[in-house]
């Protein structure tokens, strides 16, 4: 690790067009004070041209046409030393080839390969691309920070006006949940792509803004990369609890504390100590109710193919819940024309389970009557772990099915 | 509802061939849970109107490479967390699904619903009889509690036997 940090530094000065051919870098043991006393007159030998990386000691990068004079003074004082890179030129060759390989197909949001599955940091840094590439459309806002301080970005997607009516999408709050991150990223591309070309998607913009927050548990997502692939709650610690986290999609202020969550913190449905407990969760509260006129939410989760509306608490029927039928009916409709893929659809109680404190109640007992949750793919086959050719087939069906939602939503002000 | 006994359920469904989707095959099944001791599977009884696919030669081409292998397969997280596998583990990998459903069937009620997660390990065992036998470390999801199960199971297979699920 030591070794990158010092390349890093060396690869910039590299760009800059420095070359260190037939430099080599060697370890210094300086076993006393007079010899240290010595390297710091080396350093100050500016003709002999020498680079200590870490004053006073090693490791030195020598410069070829002083390497003689150097290992001289060095072995006739006694001062033991050994090499640690032979060619400099040569290593920074290749790890420049490494890294541009990496690199290659991800310098643009033309090239970032929606196909595959990502880390935070590739997702992150692709989002600051797709600003750059439509800085009239999209900019990125921070609406919190999570459990461990990682940022919580959405992308806003206006074009212009003054606390338009809004439509927010969230998708990866259950961080196990891969094929709905990967959705997200897809579907940010589509809508800046799509506005301009698409009449629908044009139409939406031009009085609507869209909110997207791709990475809704980035503290679980970096836990589903680093440590374990089926970790779903956020990785909040319990007090008096070696279990950690807390499901993000129970901590909720809609029925909160019923059968359907656990007040058991080794759950994976524990419900927190109290609603909106989840920096992850409150950050979207206080940004729903900052907002004021939030007029749908879109709740992306899988695995199950269905497309679900309030409420998940009680078995009561939504008020609205025959409008929402209908909207679900259409939408699960032109999602199956697409693969072929069939969705089932009605209220989370109905449907799924009974389950208390889940977004969408809060988001609709809040005044945001278009409130959906989808279960992406698949049935159980694969499960969390959907392969990644299926990203892009999942994205494009679910993607009609969204704009189904976006459109009923323009078209009905309330 | 059968008073006394248990909640009896009569299903109508289609069975899909996995690995061929035009492939289908009706199906009715009568399901009983039984009230109380949740320690006992329920019972199934079910027909098939039609035929299942005959597939022995694949069945075949897959005994015989394992058995021809020089050491003992091994194997981790299959699919990989990207939902990969490689074709030589996609027979491995249907062989756990076969063995995970009797491992779901004997432990469902009618308030849980089981899918296999993900193979963390896979270890053959050497046997001296025609036999193939797998060590599985498998995890299950369960859906209504959302809980990731580890399980183990050993396995034995042959093409002309079937599968047999020892533990």
């Amino acid at each position: 690790m030591k070794i990158l940090l010092v390349f890093t530094s060396l690869v910039a000065a590299a760009c800059s067009e420095q070359l260190f051919v037939g430099d080599q870098v060697l370890r210094i043991t300086a076993s006393n004070e007079e010899q240290i006393a010595l390297l710091r007159a080396l350093d100050e030998q500016t003709e002999l041209q020498v680079d200590f990386w870490r004053h006073p000691t090693s490791p030195l990068r020598v410069p070829f046409p002083s390497l003689q004079a150097v290992q001289t003074l060095l072995e006739s004082n006694g001062i033991s030393y050994s090499v640690m890179i032979e060619d400099l030129q040569k290593l920074l060759d290749e790890e420049k080839k490494a890294m541009a390989k990496s690199r290659r197909t991800e310098r643009s949001t033309s090239t970032f390969d929606f196909a595959s599955y990502h880390t935070m940091d590739e997702i992150y840094d692709w989002m600051d691309t797709l600003v750059a590439d439509h800085p009239n459309l999209v900019s990125k806002l921070q609406i919190g920070q999570s459990y461990e301080n990682r940022s919580l970005y959405v992308l806003k997607f206006s074009t212009g006006g003054s606390n338009r009516s809004g439509i927010w999408l969230d998708t990866g709050i259950h961080s196990r949940e891969w094929i709905t991150q990967a959705t997200g990223a897809w579907t940010a591309n589509k809508i800046a792509e799509e506005y301009g070309q698409d009449p629908s998607v044009t139409a939406i913009l031009d009085s609507m803004d869209i909110f997207l927050e791709i990475i809704a548990n980035p503290d679980g997502f970096a836990y589903t990369h680093s440590s374990n692939r089926m970790w779903r709650k956020t990785r909040s610690i319990n007090a008096g609890s070696h279990c950690v986290g807390v499901d993000p999609n129970r901590n909720w202020d809609a029925g909160f504390g019923g059968s359907g969550s656990s007040s058991n913190p080794c759950s994976e449905t524990y419900r927190g100590p109290y609603a909106h407990s989840e920096r992850e969760v409150k950050a979207i509260v206080d940004f729903i109710l900052g907002h004021g006129n939030v007029k749908s939410v879109i709740s992306i989760h899988s695995y199950s193919q269905m497309l679900l509306y309030p409420y998940g608490y009680k078995t009561a029927p939504a008020p609205d819940h025959q409008e929402l039928n209908e909207v679900a009916k259409k939408a699960v409709s032109d999602l199956a024309v697409v693969y072929g893929t069939k969705y089932t659809y009605g209220s989370i109680v109905d449907t799924i389970y009974l389950a208390d404190g889940t977004t969408i109640d809060w988001t609709y007992n809040n005044g945001v009557k278009y409130s959906f949750t989808f279960e992406l793919r698949d049935t159980g086959c694969y499960g969390f772990i959907l392969p990644s050719t299926q990203i892009i087939p999942t994205a494009t069906e679910t993607w009609a099915a969204v704009l189904d939602i976006m459109v009923h939503v323009l078209e009905h002000p309330y | 509802d059968i008073d006394g006994v248990g909640h009896k359920y009569h299903l109508e469904l289609v069975l899909e061939d996995v690995l061929d989707k035009d492939s289908t095959v009706n199906c009715t099944a009568e399901i009983l849970y039984h009230l109380g001791n949740k320690n006992i599977a329920p019972d199934v009884q079910f027909t098939i109107e039609g035929e299942l696919k005959n597939t022995d030669e694949a069945d075949n081409i897959f005994y015989n490479r394992i058995k021809s292998l020089e050491k003992e397969l091994v194997a981790e997280n299959i699919p990989d967390n990207h939902g990969n596998i490689s074709p030589e583990m996609e027979p491995v990998r249907l062989l756990a699904w076969v063995a995970s459903g009797y491992v779901i069937w004997q432990n469902s009620t009618e308030n849980t619903k089981f899918q296999l997660a993900q193979i963390k390990h896979v270890k053959q065992v050497k046997r001296s009889d025609e036999y193939l036998e797998f060590d599985f470390m498998i995890l299950l999801h369960e859906m209504v509690s959302q809980e990731i199960i580890p399980w183990q199971m050993t396995v034995l297979w042959h093409p002309q036997h079937g599968v047999q699920v020892t533990r």
